[in-house]
């Protein structure tokens, strides 16, 4: 029922940062994509580093959200590799309770920052316009 | 359950120590007695003969000496003189003034008559012919007899020489007086109860001995052939007992013996026995006392080592307890965590929607909006849970700052002030001075210390006191912590399980039950340790020892 109440609002106004979601969870991943899109995000979601990657040679992305814990290729994988390609890229690690060694981690290897699950989407919102700010000052 | 089996260790000890040293000192006893009481017996036996062989020997000397002096004077004097009464009486009055033993002194011809007679008896002209001693004396010239009633119709003895003179026999016969005789015999007794007497070879008394009523069996093994030298017997009969040495004389065939009597001999020995006695009864005792002893303190030792393993095992059981349980909350949490996640995003989805104005305008709204706020503090609260599980898990390393404990102390209290006061609690502080700062994680010991404090509170309820004391231990380089309630104490079976994760006593929703295990895990990683002590009726007191220099610990 919420999905076709939601795909009935989400207008497609993209005018804010382009933003991918890489989250193994796919129930999370789909809803954190609607409440950013509701916020005005142009926002895309994948479930895998690599279906990520693929993305990201296609469209033009500003922000990525990216989950540290997943299977097959982790997080910090995910960044390495998109950090290589796209040095100008910001990414915002997810990590669940305890995490803080894997987001500092993460830190070093370019991640803009790392957030602790649970989060609220307050701060995920701010994060990303942070981050996307970071971008257009690298840029 | 430590002194469970060891009654039995202790046994087992004393029956061995008892018997390795009990065997050889009755050992040692027994045999030194017997070799003193064999040693003892020879020596007393040894007198006894050298008594008897003296004395022999005066015997020997005395009948000897009546012999030759009744020979001097057969051949002295004429036979015409001894024929002579007044000769012969002037004769024995001589004889009687240097020598007693001659009663009457009578001369014989080879008839058997009395020739000639003095002495106090009647005597003269009585016929001696079919006397056994007159031809024994015709024969061998010189007689001894045995002690005889005779003529005479009392006890004498008689000693006869003979001689030839002019082709006639003669015999020279004289009275020897028993009763000095008897005293010769008699003398020269060795204790009280000794005596001395002559037995012929018919085992018939030849001398009076002291005391009356002797038994024949005490000399009868001695008669028969006669023996060189003297031999000793030990004889019993009903309570006497006595030793009795055998010796057969040179002049007669008459045996000689002699009764000593053995309590009186052996009396040194006796006492000896008792001595020995004694010394062994007292060095069983001190044995018996010092191996108690000995197996008591050994029991106990065996005790208290086996106390302080329980312990240790206790404490190993409890860390891995630990470790284990750590393992899963993690695994769970986690699991758990996901889910919280998504649940949360929806109602943050849905809370987005109801946003919209025609979902506002809707009968239910209120009812969604709150269903919404519902959901989304109780994956609050499971959040917390879930917080407080992996805090329990995976703790941050602690960092190492100075601290001052009774700073700590005072500022965690603080928290609590209120809650004090409302439930009339005293706090009682009794801080060390001048104790030495630590290097440890001061907001980690306030969460330990304002459990501890939350919990003694609620073990009051109302009205009591809580004392809060530290102290420092040398020896081991660490400072104590002691808060001690007046509570009820704490179950004994509740005891064990203190530190259990997710163990508690509180209502359901009051209390996770991680309070004290995530305590213990915390002071374990501090290089500490945590201990309680708790009496129902009581209270309950908790002693944490954190070490003053930074721990490295391992994990």
């Amino acid at each position: 029922m919420t999905e076709k109440n939601s795909s009935g609002h989400i207008a497609p106004v993209h005018t804010g940062p382009s933003v991918l979601v890489v989250d193994d969870e796919h129930d999370f991943m789909e809803t954190l994509v609607k409440r950013l899109k509701r916020r005005g995000f142009n926002v895309t979601g994948v479930n895998s580093g690599l279906s990520a990657l693929s993305l990201l040679k296609k469209e033009h992305i500003d922000v990525v959200i990216l989950d540290v814990l997943m299977p097959g290729m982790d997080g910090i994988e995910t960044l390495r590799e998109i950090k290589l390609a796209w040095p100008k890229i910001q990414v915002i690690l997810l990590s669940g309770h305890g995490g803080e060694e894997m987001g500092l981690r993460g830190m070093a290897y370019g991640a803009y920052t790392y957030l602790l699950k649970p989060v609220a989407l307050n701060s995920i919102v701010e994060t990303t316009y942070q981050a996307f700010e970071q971008s257009g000052v690298r840029r | 359950m430590s002194t469970f089996g060891y009654k039995d260790l202790g046994t087992k000890i004393a029956i061995t120590a008892l018997g390795f040293s009990l065997i050889p000192l009755f050992a040692l006893g027994v045999t030194m007695y017997s070799m003193f009481a064999a040693a003892y017996h020879n020596k007393v036996q040894s007198n006894l003969v050298a008594l008897a062989e003296n004395k022999r020997q005066s015997i020997d000397l005395f009948l000897r000496e009546q012999v030759a002096q009744l020979r001097t004077l057969i051949y002295a004097h004429s036979t015409e003189d001894l024929s002579s009464q007044e000769k012969l009486d002037a004769i024995l009055s001589t004889m009687q003034f240097s020598s007693r033993p001659f009663i009457d002194l009578g001369l014989i011809n080879d008839q058997g008559r009395h020739v000639s007679y003095s002495g106090p008896y009647n005597l003269k002209d009585i016929n001696y012919k079919k006397e056994e001693w007159f031809n024994q004396v015709m024969i061998k010239k010189v007689y001894v007899s045995d002690v005889f009633e005779g003529f005479r119709g009392f006890p004498h003895m008689i000693i006869a020489v003979g001689k030839q003179d002019k082709g006639q026999d003669w015999i020279l016969r004289a009275t020897i007086d028993s009763d000095i005789f008897d005293s010769l015999v008699r003398w020269l007794q060795l204790g009280d109860k000794g005596d001395a007497y002559l037995v012929n070879r018919a085992g018939e008394l030849q001398t009076r001995p002291r005391f009356g009523g002797k038994s024949r069996d005490v000399f009868a093994p001695f008669l028969g052939t006669a023996f060189a030298g003297a031999k000793i017997r030990e004889f019993e009969s009903g309570p006497k007992k006595m030793f009795v040495g055998g010796i057969w004389l040179e002049q007669k065939d008459w045996l000689l013996v002699i009764e000593e009597n053995m309590y009186g001999e052996l009396k040194p020995l006796a006492e000896a026995k008792a001595t020995a006695w004694v010394v062994v009864g007292g060095g069983i005792f001190i044995i018996i006392i010092g191996t108690l002893l000995i197996a008591r303190m050994i029991v106990a030792q065996q005790d208290r080592i086996n106390l302080a393993q329980a312990q240790l095992n206790e404490e190993l059981v409890q860390s891995s307890k630990m470790a284990a349980l750590g393992k899963l909350a993690a695994g769970v949490a986690h699991e758990v965590n996901n889910p919280l996640a998504v649940i949360r995003e929806k109602a943050g989805w849905m809370r987005d929607l109801l946003e919209e104005e025609d979902v506002q305008s809707s009968p239910n709204f209120q009812e969604f909006d709150d269903a919404v706020h519902k959901i989304e503090q109780h994956v609050e609260r499971a959040g917390q849970v879930v917080h407080r599980m992996l805090g329990f898990a995976r703790r941050m390393e602690p960092v190492c700052n100075d601290v001052y404990i009774n700073d700590v102390l005072k500022q965690t209290a603080v928290f609590l002030d209120n809650e004090v006061h409302f439930r009339n609690i005293e706090l009682v502080w009794d801080l060390m001075a001048d104790i030495p700062a630590i290097q440890s994680d001061a907001s980690q010991i306030q969460q330990v210390i304002l459990n501890l404090l939350n919990n003694a509170i609620d073990a009051i309820g109302r009205d009591g006191h809580i004392q809060i004391s530290t102290g420092y231990e040398e020896d081991k380089e660490m400072i104590s912590i002691s808060i001690r309630d007046s509570g009820p104490g704490i179950d004994k079976e509740i005891q064990k399980h203190l530190f259990d994760p997710f163990f508690t006593t509180k209502k359901v929703g009051e209390g996770t039950g991680l309070g004290l295990s995530i305590s213990y895990s915390i002071i374990n990683k501090l290089g500490g340790n945590i201990r309680f002590d708790s009496e129902e009726g009581q209270g309950t007191q908790f002693i944490i020892l954190l070490p003053v220099k930074n721990y490295d610990r391992k994990e």
